[in-house]
């Protein structure tokens, strides 16, 4: 009997991953009336009250899409607000991934990562559903062009979600030594999300920049790179590339490829550091 | 195929005991990292090497290391140094059905806590039918678990668990499930793993049941292996041992002023101090006392109690109506004298108590201080604490006895 081959081993690491992630999803809405229709009822309602207040009350403007010359505030809101609530909700639920199971950890051996990958790709389904949704939607308007976006669009899931992995899996291990990053997240989190330009276009942060030099506040003389600021954060760039594909019906610019990409690398890689180095005691110290 | 189904190696595992645990940035920030913890070393560079196809206990008091140590070589720890090797598959049952999620029916569980355990879907499909029989869960296995009952709950979890049909089973205390049909399905389980030449290793602190359960045993204690090897020799000197240190430690709790105390506790039978006597014994609990002052009037008290915490019985010199004038100070001892001891085979702790005059102020309690076991004599009684010398007798009408 020899110890059994280390792809046995990862091979059930994956199974465990997706056994798991089905867990989360099917006890989710579980019991509920409307079961997984709340899954689309949450971010519907909170469309309609963004597209209420930014588009309808302070007269917010989407710039017409590129190619799909859509012009529907909503919309654009909607592609914006899924990829957000995804971003910073499975950032969310890696980061408590481990301190929530601390009952399994305690008790069985497996490779402590599968938790915070399935809290991951649980909350991926929510997304895929969402997106799934609204692009139904825009195939009902402009028609179905929008589905030749698919191949790239899965590209841009994969490197949305293995930036959310890093992130997760750094922050599952750190959460565990201050138990304040939980709380301090949801802080974070929604500072966050007005500083990705979820619910105004980037034009605003371009203009917010011109108008601050035109008042006389500037920097050594140049105006504040409010806009360089703002485009130096991940998600707002992976917005950007969802946005353009599935509103413009464009490919995202170089710049964006190259930028998510190496996101997606660097914090998966110090994820996957952060979490090497102190796996061993998570059990010890939960 | 090595002859040993888990070899340990030097392995040392500590555990950081922290003084003032921060987990906050705040007090981070402020105490700049100056987390005080002590290293508590919990397995102390032990090796063993478990034979294959044998079962194998873990003995040992609380905090001896035997969990510690267990949780290392199913890999839920990892030591601080030293060397596991574990050949073959393992699987652990250190608390079955933890990885159960109270909204999933009992059918998603078992796949869901089947995968946990590191088995396929494949496998689970497989076993599916011989998990529900073994659980005796079979008409609420579409019901979500948090409506199960704690016994349900586990009989499921040991199923799954025990259906993994590891070649290393571990299992931490798990005997003890579920009813007496349940208890023997499981003991007959475990057989048939045995036969099958698979390995388990078990932790307790149930000699008893060590002792029959296992072939080989190692004691631990305070990190360290004391011996190993066969299970009967070694259980019985951890048993002894265990007597004498309880002896030894003369026990539990002590409270009051501490001018005079109890300094040793005696349980006489046929004039020997001994910890174990027979009901209908005559004994006589000897006290031995040092004094500082000198105390008028003093009351001693002395109770027992069951080992279960019921109080069975108390007395006091002053109800005896024995009032000694006063104890000077220095040495002495007072005798209790039990004519006839009237408990049923069990175990009972003896307290003592020296008083004031007015039972008020208490000099020294001595809680708990010696247990002691009583074995069958005579009279033989059928249930509970007490024997009462009771008889039947007068059957009405009168019918011959036939035995008696």
């Amino acid at each position: 009997m020899v110890n059994p081959p280390f792809s046995a081993e990862v091979r059930g690491a994956i199974t465990l991953t997706w056994t798991l992630a089905l867990r989360e999803v099917r006890a989710q809405y579980n019991r509920t009336a409307l079961g997984r229709l709340w899954s689309l009822v949450n971010p519907l309602v909170t469309i309609a009250t963004y597209s209420l207040v930014f588009g309808l009350i302070l007269a917010g403007q989407a710039p017409p899409g590129i190619n799909s010359k859509l012009h529907f505030f909503s919309l654009w809101i909607a592609v914006g607000l899924v990829t957000w609530t995804f971003l910073s909700s499975s950032i969310a639920a890696g980061m408590s991934a481990l301190l929530g199971n601390a009952g399994l950890l305690t008790k069985v051996h497996f490779p402590r990562v599968v938790l915070v990958v399935s809290a991951v790709i649980a909350k991926a389904a929510t997304f895929l559903t969402e997106l799934s949704v609204i692009m139904v939607i825009v195939a009902a308007i402009v028609g179905p062009k929008i589905f030749l976006m698919i191949p790239v669009l899965v590209v841009f899931i994969i490197l949305l979600a293995v930036f959310c992995t890093g992130v997760a899996l750094t922050l599952s291990i750190v959460v565990i030594w201050f138990r304040d990053i939980e709380h301090l997240w949801g802080l974070f989190s929604q500072v966050w999300m007005y500083a990705s330009g979820v619910v105004f276009p980037v034009t605003l942060v371009a203009s917010a920049s011109t108008r601050l030099f035109q008042d006389g506040i500037s920097i050594n003389g140049q105006p504040i790179p409010l806009l360089a600021v703002f485009r130096a954060n991940p998600a707002e760039q992976f917005i950007e590339a969802f946005r353009a594909l599935i509103y413009d019906f464009a490919l995202p610019n170089w710049d964006i490829w190259l930028m998510t990409t190496l996101w997606a690398c660097g914090s998966l890689t110090i994820g996957t550091l952060v979490f090497r180095a102190k796996q061993a005691r998570i059990v010890e110290e939960l | 195929m090595s002859d040993f189904a888990v070899r340990v190696e030097n392995v040392t595992k500590t555990f950081r005991v922290y003084t003032d645990r921060n987990q906050s940035l705040k007090s981070a920030i402020i105490a700049r990292g100056r987390n005080k913890f002590e290293e508590f070393v919990a397995v102390d560079d032990v090796s063993l090497e478990i034979p294959r196809g044998i079962t194998f206990g873990l003995l040992g008091h609380n905090g001896s290391g035997k969990s510690t140590l267990l949780k290392c070589i199913a890999r839920i720890l990892t030591p601080n140094s030293g060397k596991i090797t574990v050949d073959g598959r393992l699987a652990a049952m250190l608390e079955v059905g933890s990885g159960f999620h109270p909204n999933l029916t009992g059918r998603e569980n078992v796949y869901l806590n089947g995968a946990i355990l590191g088995m396929s879907k494949k496998e689970i499909d497989r076993k599916f039918d011989a998990i529900i029989d073994f659980s005796g869960v079979e008409r609420f296995i579409d019901q979500p678990v948090k409506n199960y009952s704690s016994g349900m709950y586990v009989r499921l979890g040991f199923a799954v668990a025990i259906h993994v049909e590891p070649d290393i089973l571990l299992v931490d205390e798990v005997l003890a499930v579920g009813d007496m049909q349940f208890q023997e399905k499981c003991t007959e389980k475990f057989s048939e793993l045995k036969a099958d030449g698979r390995t388990v290793v078990v932790v307790s602190h149930a000699h008893d049941l060590m002792r029959t359960f296992c072939d080989e045993v190692a004691w631990l204690q305070n990190g360290r292996v004391i011996e190993t090897g066969d299970a009967m020799g070694i259980v019985d000197a951890y048993a002894n041992k265990e007597h004498r240190a309880r002896k030894v430690e003369s026990g539990g709790v002590r409270f009051g002023s501490g001018e005079s105390y109890v300094t040793k506790l005696e349980w006489i039978v046929d004039g020997v101090d001994t910890r174990t006597c027979h009901t209908g014994d005559e004994v006589t609990i000897r006290a031995h006392y040092q004094s500082e002052i000198e105390i008028e009037r003093p009351i001693f008290g002395t109770s027992l109690d069951s080992r279960e915490g019921v109080f069975v019985w108390g007395h006091h010199s002053r109800d005896a109506g024995y009032v000694v004038s006063s104890i000077k100070p220095g040495t002495g001892s007072i005798d209790v004298r039990i004519p006839s001891l009237p408990l049923r085979p069990g175990t009972f702790d003896v307290s003592f108590s020296i008083q004031d005059r007015t039972g008020t102020h208490v000099y020294d309690a001595l809680q708990r201080a010696i247990r002691i076991d009583v074995l069958t004599g005579t009279p033989i009684e059928s249930g509970g604490i007490m024997t009462f010398g009771s008889s039947f007798e007068n059957i009405q009408p009168p019918r011959p006895i036939a035995a008696g």
